[in-house]
This record gives C-alpha cells, sequence and structure tokens, in this order.
C-alpha cells in the first residue's frame, strides 16, 4: 500500500527502545518496523488536540495524512479501546482509489474493495438509490 | 533520516510543506498559539521529534515523508496493555 506509519507518545525514546527490545520483539518477529517517536511534554499532541494535560497522556489518535500532507481522516479514542486495523486499512484503500481516480469516484458507506464505487455527477442525483442499496452499507454475512 | 543530535518534540509552527520563515526567526520566535489546527481536508500540522527505529535514535520531521501516506498514531504510554 505504499504507507509510513508512525508512532508516538510522551515517553522519551529509550523507553521506547526499551519497551520495543524487552516485550514488543516478542510479539513481533524482528521488533517494531516503524518510528516511534517521542513528544516529551505533548507539545505535538497538543497541536493535533489528543494530549491530555490532566492526564499527562495522549489519547489514542490515528490521522492519515495523504502525500500532499492533508489530514485525510483521523478517529481518537479514549485509551482502555483497542483500534481496529482493518477499518484502518479500508480507510487508506478507499481514500487511495479516491486519489487515483481523481475524485471521479466516490466510496459510498460500508465500501471495501470489490464493491461498486459511485460516479458523482449531475446524472447521479437523486439516482443514488438505484446505485446504491443500504444492504451495501454491511459485510456480507 | 541524517544522523543529527537527538532534539526536543515541537511543532515547527505551520502546516507541512509551507516555509515558515528563516532558521534565526524561527528560533527567536515561539511557534504560534494554535488552537484546533486539525481539519480534514487541511494540511497537518508539521513537527519533529526524537525517536526510536531499528536500534538507532532518530531525528522525524513530518515534512520529510511529502509525497507518502501516512498513519500517524498517538497512544498514552509504553508498556500500558491495549
Amino acid at each position: 500500500m505504499g504507507v509510513e506509519v508512525l508512532s508516538i507518545s510522551i515517553d522519551s525514546m529509550f523507553t521506547h527502545k526499551m519497551w520495543n527490545d524487552h516485550e514488543l520483539a516478542k510479539m513481533v518477529k524482528g521488533g517494531v518496523p516503524f518510528p516511534m517517536l517521542s513528544d516529551a511534554g505533548g507539545k505535538i499532541g497538543t497541536i493535533y488536540g489528543v494530549y491530555d494535560e490532566e492526564a499527562g497522556v495522549e489519547a489514542r489518535g490515528r490521522f492519515l495524512i495523504d502525500p500532499d500532507g492533508i489530514v485525510q481522516g483521523y478517529e481518537v479514542l479514549t485509551p482502555p479501546i483497542g483500534r481496529n486495523v482493518n477499518e484502518t486499512i479500508r480507510q487508506i484503500q478507499a481514500l487511495q482509489l479516491i486519489r487515483e481516480k481523481e475524485g471521479t469516484e466516490a466510496t459510498p458507506s460500508g465500501w471495501k474493495p470489490g464493491k461498486a464505487t459511485l460516479k458523482p455527477g449531475i446524472d447521479l442525483v437523486g439516482n443514488v438509490w438505484k446505485e446504491w442499496k443500504t444492504d451495501q452499507a454491511f459485510d456480507e454475512k | 533520516m541524517a544522523e543529527e543530535a537527538a532534539g526536543c518534540a515541537r511543532p515547527i509552527g505551520g502546516p507541512v510543506g509551507e516555509e515558515t520563515g528563516s532558521s534565526v526567526d524561527s528560533k527567536l520566535k515561539k511557534p504560534p498559539e494554535v488552537h484546533a489546527m486539525i481539519k480534514v481536508g487541511r494540511k497537518a500540522p508539521d513537527f519533529a521529534a526524537p525517536g526510536y527505529h531499528k536500534g538507532e535514535f532518530i531525528n522525524v520531521k513530518l515534512s520529510d515523508y511529502l509525497g507518502k501516506w501516512i498513519v500517524l498514531c498517538f497512544y498514552p504510554g509504553d508498556f500500558t496493555f491495549v
């Protein structure tokens, strides 16, 4: 998919090294494959709206940034909720398709690779009901 | 990423890929106060941060990644559970 991952927390790079070497490397062969960044003090988290000053930590925020540096989407969760990596991948697949088609196609609710896209234009006005059914919003059973 | 002394995590003070003034200026001036800078369809705020990657300490600038798709993931802390 050609996507670069960056993780970031208020921990120091020394803590990142210890966490990677002593725990994460036991989950992922060779250790974490992407840079683990340190935002001590939460300055970066503050401008991204995810730093909680009272708790002194950053929420589980995930930002999708396109090759032009534009934020295409984000999700912010409280600490106890894990992310859905499959949904992140689906969103990147949708964004990459939209970029490749230069906006001539859009991905309706429930889209994933293999499902129909919509072609926005004057003929589609008032006619989405012919092209897209509500059961397409859900995964096939 | 060039080998440099580890810097501090800091916002650059502008969006990625845009001039923020000469380096002398940016050292003298604090980054402007920014609130709610994140909007979909708008440029991501640029930042520089030290980090750890495959056995080395590195310095990363978000704008170094222009031309690539990025997933930027914040999380509460190392050695937490989720």
